[in-house]
């Protein structure tokens, strides 16, 4: 369907579909193999300026926003998700900085971000507080002109990666969830350290470890925003990251559906290819139906949320559910129509499921997405 | 470093079928692409650049549609592109193309490198690279899969053969045409993508590079595409298997048997 890009928005689709096609997906199964960090393949995004799409032209970037990451990110995640959710993690990790950061913060680290020298990742989950994200029970005390970190972050995408970190802590324990705070911490700050790195299901080629901050030590400019506002800025972050999140699932889906449909064309069995029978043939339509419908879901949502509204979370939360579950059930039923060779790491379906239940689970789960859109509804309406 | 990289514009011979009844390509509905060997010349000009600065300019001859290749350098990274076009250019073959190019460069002024690809994937003679060096009047290498130095007016590349490669050290100016495992060609970035936009592609007619009239198109080529056709399969074969030298052996054997 024709959703009437612009000759800008064009190019953003073309330059991540070409490194998906030339650069990611000759490598993608060797990465999920190994477990390795596609370091290679995100340097080839920044010279092709991909980093940059978000960026405020002033430093150095694009001005593009939601939409045009939704764009790019589709793209990449047609290559592989793993690779995706590496650049997507940058993405959300500097977020914070951009919506609550002051102008010389943004001007120290924006420019970087937008040549790809430099990575971000997102500090918010720990071992107590993943879907209570409230839990958290890492602290951040002032000790005259720094601030002293200490906690343990789990799970953190791009974990030892990243030179950036967004990292949520509490700044005033009395204040329940107005007492959180935001900081940077930069690779190499002392006290600041990286725990082993995780072995996952899926996403493999993304790097997934344990921050850890013993007696970490920043400077005091290194807050962001004001102090106490740290899980609204983070609840704004995940408004605009969830739909690239979203995505992911778009172009994840899309990849396993030219799987399924190709291979359908040519597996003969009882004399005619298998797209032949309408039991391949139904599950095939509804795979692209599903798909169609996330991506306009997404879409709408992305636009919506570059059009600054008032109320951005309802479409977000709505638009991630929508497309990660049907991402995960198109991939399934990919490998239910590549049958038996569905099954063999020789053929790629069986990553792309592998690698969608994440999309189900992080950047909130489905069942806190829809615990918003059902608080959305409540609030929306007056008896 | 002032750069010269002559890129073709070329059917994608991936999607070309046969046309059964003429024996030719069947060009219609086929997109057209940048020859391959030619992106791999652009991406080495442009990394030549990047380490010891200078300009890369894209030259292409071509009908005015080529000109699409041009901007696609320079979303590459080439500077700007130069279409040389013209109604005589037609029917061209590679003598009267290399005379083309080197006309044109020479119009361009001064160089001190030309890059070609190693042949286009349509004609696949490989004859233009040399051509062109020739009508320059300048040393060239064929087939170069790396430059190993270029500085103080000369580079020692490393020429590709069947068993290995040859290290050849020349003079500046020169010609290299390139094979593809020189390099990795980056992808087009944004940036690039949009400079290619807006740039203003320069259109050079026969007049404006001085070319003479019975050297160039139809008129100026000494060799002529009778036809194209795929040979028949040649019937009973054999393969000898073992070391080099013990199929040597036998393939000498095998001959002895004629004599």
């Amino acid at each position: 369907m024709d959703y009437l890009l612009t000759e800008e928005q064009q190019m953003i689709v073309d330059t991540a579909r070409e490194i998906a096609d030339e650069k990611i997906l000759p490598r993608r199964a060797e990465l999920d193999e190994k477990n390795e960090f596609p370091t290679d393949i995100l340097q080839d995004m920044a010279r092709a300026d991909l980093f940059g799409i978000f960026v405020p032209e002033q430093y150095g970037g694009f001005g593009g926003g939601c939409f045009e990451i939704v764009l790019a990110l589709e793209q990449l995640a047609r290559g592989c998700v793993g690779v995706a959710t590496s650049y997507a993690a940058s993405a959300l990790g500097i977020f914070p900085v951009l919506i609550a950061g002051s102008e010389s913060m943004k001007e120290k680290y924006m420019p970087d971000i937008a040549a790809g020298r430099k990575w971000a990742a997102f500090g918010l989950t720990e071992a107590n507080a993943g879907s209570d994200a409230s839990g958290v029970q890492t602290t951040a005390v002032l000790d005259g002109d720094e601030w002293v970190l200490n906690g343990t972050k789990q799970w953190i995408t791009n974990g030892g990666e990243s030179q950036i970190y967004s990292i949520v802590a509490i700044t005033d324990p009395s204040k329940g969830a107005r007492g959180a705070s935001i900081f940077i911490v930069e690779d190499g700050d002392p006290g600041f350290s990286y725990g082993k790195k995780e072995n996952k299901m899926g996403i493999r080629a993304s790097a997934t470890r344990e921050l850890i901050m013993n007696d970490c030590r920043i400077p005091r400019d290194r807050l962001v925003g004001r102090q106490g506002t740290g899980f609204i800025t983070v609840m704004k972050t995940l408004d605009v990251s969830r739909p690239g999140i979203a995505s992911l699932g778009v172009g994840l889906a899309q990849a396993a559906l030219d799987e399924a449909v190709t291979y359908a064309k040519q597996r003969i069995q009882f004399g005619k290819p298998i797209i032949s029978f309408q039991a391949v043939q139904h599950m095939l339509a509804d795979m692209a139906i599903q798909l169609e419908a996330a991506r306009a879901l997404v879409y709408a949502a992305a636009r919506h949320i570059d059009n600054n509204p008032r109320n951005m979370s309802k479409a977000s939360s709505m638009c991630k559910v929508f497309a990660t579950d049907m991402a995960m059930k198109v991939t399934t039923d990919a490998v239910q129509v590549l049958g038996g060779y569905g099954y063999m790491k020789e053929y790629p379906v069986e990553k792309m499921m592998r690698d969608a239940k994440i999309l189900q689970i992080y950047e909130g789960t489905n069942q806190i997405q829809r615990n918003v859109v059902g608080q959305e509804l409540n609030r929306e309406y007056t008896i | 470093m002032n750069i010269i990289v002559c890129i073709k514009q070329v059917p994608d011979t991936k999607d070309v079928r046969l046309d059964p009844k003429t024996n030719t390509m069947a060009r219609e509905g086929v997109a057209s692409i940048m020859n391959p060997f030619d992106r791999h010349a652009l991406e080495e000009a442009v990394r030549i650049k990047e380490e010891a600065g200078g300009t890369v300019t894209a030259i292409s001859m071509g009908p005015p549609q080529a000109e699409a290749v041009l901007r696609e350098a320079i979303s590459c990274g080439a500077d700007e592109g130069v279409l040389i076009s013209d109604r005589a250019f037609a029917g061209a073959d590679t003598w009267a193309t290399s005379y083309t190019l080197a006309r044109a460069i020479t119009s361009l002024g001064s160089f001190d490198l030309v890059l070609c690809g190693k042949q286009a994937i349509d004609g696949d003679t490989a004859q233009v690279g040399p051509g062109l060096a020739c009508q320059l009047d300048r040393p060239y290498v064929t087939c170069v899969q790396k430059i190993r130095s270029l500085a103080g007016g000369e580079m020692v590349v490393e020429r590709m053969m069947d068993d290995g490669f040859d290290v050849v050290r020349l003079p500046l100016p020169a010609l290299l045409t390139v094979v593809k495992n020189i390099n990795e060609p980056r992808v087009p970035s944004l940036r690039g993508k949009m400079k290619a936009k807006k740039a203003e592609i320069k259109v050079l007619t026969a007049a404006d590079i001085g070319a003479e009239k019975e050297c160039i198109g139809l008129a100026g080529s000494p060799t002529q595409v009778v036809s194209v056709f795929t040979p028949p399969p040649r019937g009973n074969r054999t393969v000898f298997t073992g070391t080099v030298e013990e199929q040597i052996e036998q393939l000498v054997e095998r001959l002895k048997a004629y004599l």
